[in-house]
């Protein structure tokens, strides 16, 4: 492992450092402390933050600085858009070096493949897909313990003794006759050779990872402290909203902006590739100017069907044939004809077009010289953000330099390519050497597309009334997220696998499988939605499954458990699920209960519902009992906080949350149409973790694909009617 | 010009009376705790108090604010806000902690006018408040905590 000893302020800071951010400093009368430009983070204070960049810390690699003062930073490469990984990738970091969690704060890592990229996306930095942990786990273990020998080494060479005659804990390094914080001895351990393969801990030594540990960005959260993009302030800044197309896709032809000009504050409108950029010294005078701009706009090249026309093909396609994904034995063959006892069951499921809908809308402050370039967001993919900005600039990716900050959630869509942070730049590059802030509106943000696609599944099997299943046909169609974009050679294989993730690899044993998947063309965008292909594979699969064990008279998590033979981590889910939620126990009448389990992101989730309906008659799920195996648990309270986060956001998609079109334009604009979740809507959620010493792997995700179709399942079981699409209507 | 009072300083408004409260709060005043989500009070991020009951500063303009008392997440003090602040964190509610600052403002509002809410009335209370990550269970359970330390 490579472990440059560099000292913090060396010519990879400095070249971060540059006139035009020095320039522009001001003060921030909300924390009372410093919102600094490129490459310093807006801070609170030391004392209300663990975050922010530590000057006076030295570089012990690429992952560990510490300060004399005896703080440790980690350094962290992953976004936090809200599922805890400052906490959880510190705590790695934290335990092989043996350091207290009271000296432990953490900084943003700055665009750097070389150093950060995501160890299963080759040379690119990202958050997504839930690898955060998983990718930094054994690195973050071996950065923590490599700094550690440092410590050791220096120590026992300073007291004169053998290095085993060393140890640390809490932060402190100890022999029989010596006490000293990192903090006194950093001088020493910088001087020490990092060792290529550190000796790591056995999970039995493990004082952090697997305890509940706060989480370190709650204090700044908690009392209006947590800088956001929205909260970014920088002396003679500019605030831009683009008056974008009524739809995706439409071409701005010309435009008056007289009334506009007249607005107190106007600064500027002109036109950039997507639309039109209204500038304004606030948000305010800019919404209004926006709002008296008169454009005139070509959309003949924009969708003009509606939601239901769309389906009506999609179903058609469904019917027919697809490309091939999986093939295994004869499945048309078995499915031709069926003997006593035998039963060919089949199903059309339908899943709508899904919004992000992050509370805080997209955004970037983006601040372009002459041959630099400086953007202030939550940066899902760092390295990808600047390629598209060096390449729209012309300019070195180097001189593209990313402060990343938290995220308002991102359930995938900050994550977007040649998107938002390119509108910022288009803008920013035409007002040069003065800070632009992009914002957008509810409404921008709802309008703009990257939907999760909209999906029909066609399934077909054969069950014996034994519980065998002799054929599983799929059929998937959907629009491919990547298809026709920079990132389409991402696509391995016919067919996207978003399509067919979670399908294509069925768990549950048939002796013949096909997969088929038909991606069809949209000029609505769709992008990765949190758990993304899953989300609504999983609804198909499992709903599936509960309608083939009614159609043999069986028990739903017996009829799995007989399907999963030897699939030993969904037994092990859904036997703890089992057992924690009393799955045998009879509810009172009018509730019922369904389950699912699905793998996704490397995670086996398992999940109960509990439904019932209230007085008017209106659906409520009153209970979801959730069983995770996601190997090590580094933080079990995240995990639990994650799988119940996941089960309310998916449970949105249930309720009500759809985006649908109406003569090719989108009907919900904001959170009045479009309706996440809500208080009163949350069930009682129980978590249980399957103990294991398994390598982590992501909880980001994995909680959502199980939900929908637990619930459905539930729902079935209740009503003897099969659900067959969301949001669920009854 | 329009006189009011912000976490207990009297301020002044001299701009457009159309222009929503959240913006003077965020923008002149630099308190960036609440925050910008929807614009058209559906889901609470901008909540902070008027005359001590929680509103929707994005869709209230500064005309309306003429001898108003408002208070922000940066200027909780009262005891009932400290607790409500302390069992959050207890609870570890956070997650993108975007909407938290208007959760905890309606949280504050409902415990200090009834420190023994129902669970009905904790319902009623934080309807309007979304939270994309759906913190709700942990925000439940947080003023249920708090209920019970400042009941005790």
């Amino acid at each position: 492992m490579d472990m440059p000893l560099k000292l913090f302020n060396s010519a990879n800071e400095s070249s971060l450092e540059n006139q035009s951010r020095r320039q522009f400093i001001k003060a921030c009368a909300a924390s009372g402390a410093l919102i600094v430009g490129a490459g310093y983070l807006p801070i609170t204070s030391a004392e209300q933050s663990s975050r922010g960049k530590h000057r006076d810390a030295l570089v012990f690699n690429a992952f560990v600085k510490i300060t004399p003062d005896n703080r440790v930073v980690v350094v962290i490469k992953h976004l936090d858009k809200g599922q805890g990984v400052t906490t959880g990738l510190a705590t790695i970091v934290a335990e092989e070096m043996d350091a207290n969690w009271s000296q432990v704060g953490w900084e943003f890592a700055p665009a750097d493949a070389t150093k950060y990229n995501n160890l299963f996306w080759g040379p690119n930095q990202g958050t997504g897909g839930s690898t955060a942990i998983a990718n930094s786990w054994q690195q973050l273990r071996n950065a923590g313990a490599a700094a550690r020998a440092m410590f050791v080494n220096a120590a026992a060479k300073k007291w004169g003794v053998d290095s085993s005659a060393v140890t640390v804990s809490d932060g402190f390094v100890k022999s029989s006759t010596h006490r000293a914080s990192f903090g006194e001895l950093i001088e020493l351990a910088l001087k020490e050779q990092a060792p290529e393969t550190p000796t790591l801990k056995s999970a039995g030594q493990f004082r952090l990872i697997g305890k509940k540990i706060p989480r370190i960005d709650s204090p700044e959260k908690t009392t209006g402290q947590a800088t956001y993009t929205q909260d970014i302030q920088l002396e003679n800044m500019l605030t831009a909203l683009v008056l974008y197309p009524p739809q995706e896709g439409g071409v701005l032809v010309s435009f008056d902006d007289s009334a506009a000009k007249k607005i107190d504050g106007f600064h500027a409108a002109f036109k950039i590739p997507k639309g039109l950029a209204v500038l304004a010294t606030s948000f305010w005078a800019a919404k209004k100017a926006r709002d008296a701009v008169i454009a005139k706009w070509d959309l003949a090249s924009c969708e003009t069907r509606s939601s239901e026309e769309l389906f009506k093909n999609y179903r058609k396609v469904a019917e027919k044939a697809g490309t091939a994904v999986t093939q295994k034995g004869d499945v048309e063959k078995e499915l031709a004809h069926s003997k006593a006892g035998e039963h060919i069951v089949e199903a059309l499921y339908q899943l709508p077009y899904l919004a992000h809908a992050t509370m805080e809308p997209m955004n970037c402050v983006a601040l372009v010289g002459d041959s630099s370039c400086e953007l202030w967001f939550g940066s899902q993919s760092p390295t990808m953000d600047q390629h598209d900005a060096s390449q729209l600039l012309g300019i070195a990716p180097e001189k593209v330099v990313i402060n990343t900050l938290f995220a308002g959630g991102s359930f995938g869509r900050r994550a977007c390519p040649n998107d938002y942070v390119v509108d910022a730049i288009a803008i920013a590059r035409q007002i040069k050497n003065r800070p632009v802030k992009m914002v957008w509106t509810r409404e921008d943000d709802m309008l703009r597309g990257k939907y999760r696609p909209m999906a029909v599944h066609k399934v077909r099997a054969k069950v014996s009334s034994k519980g065998g299943i002799s054929a599983w046909h799929h059929h998937s169609v959907a629009q491919a997220i990547l298809r026709g974009t920079p990132l389409e050679g991402l696509i391995n294989g016919p067919v996207e696998g978003t399509l067919t993730e979670g399908i294509h690899d069925l768990p549950y044993s048939t002796a013949s499988l096909r997969v088929e998947g038909t991606e069809l063309p949209s000029t609505t965008s769709g992008l990765w939605w949190r758990s993304v292909g899953h989300s609504g594979n999983a609804f198909a699969v499992e709903c599936f499954v509960d309608q083939l064990a009614h159609a043999v008279e069986k028990d739903p998590l017996e009829f799995r458990r007989a399907l999963l033979q030897g699939q030993s981590r969904y037994l092990g889910v859904l036997n703890l699920l089992a057992e924690k939620a009393d799955w045998s126990k009879p509810l009172p009448k009018g509730h019922a209960k369904g389950i699912a389990v699905h793998k996704a992101m490397g995670s086996w989730v398992a999940q109960l519902a509990e439904v019932s309906f209230d007085k008017e008659k209106n659906l409520q799920v009153d209970r979801v009992v959730c069983a995770v195996d996601c190997g090590i648990a580094i933080n079990p309270d995240i995990v639990k906080a994650q799988m119940e986060g996941s089960i309310g956001f998916a449970l949105g998609a249930v309720f009500g949350e759809q985006v649908t079109l109406e003569k090719g334009v989108v009907n919900q604009k904001n959170f009045d149409a479009y309706t996440p979740l809500r208080f009163s809507q949350m069930p009682k959620v129980e978590v249980h973790i399957v103990p294991s010493a398994e390598p982590p792997t992501g909880v980001g995700e994995p909680g959502v694909p199980p939900l929908t179709p637990a619930v459905a399942n539930a729902v079935f079981a209740l009503t003897g009617k099969p659900v067959y699409s969301l949001p669920i209507e009854l | 010009m329009i006189k009011l009072k912000v976490n207990d300083q009297q301020k002044v408004f001299r701009g457009d009376p159309d222009q929503p409260l959240l913006w003077f709060l965020r923008e002149e005043l630099s308190l960036t705790g609440s925050k910008y989500a929807c614009g058209i009070g559906a889901c609470g991020a901008c909540t902070v108090h008027f005359n001590g009951v929680p509103v929707r500063s994005c869709s209230m303009p500064m005309s309306a604010m003429s001898g108003a008392e408002i208070r922000t997440i940066e200027g909780l003090a009262s005891p009932v806000a400290k607790q409500v602040q302390m069992s959050w964190q207890e609870m570890d509610v956070v997650q993108c902690g975007y909407c938290q600052s208007g959760q905890i403002m309606s949280a504050v509002a409902l415990l200090e006018r009834n420190t023994k809410p129902s669970s009905k009335e904790i319902d009623e209370a934080m309807d309007g408040n979304i939270c994309r990550c759906a913190t709700y269970q942990r925000i439940r359970a947080a003023i249920e905590d708090s209920s019970d330390k400042l009941g005790a």
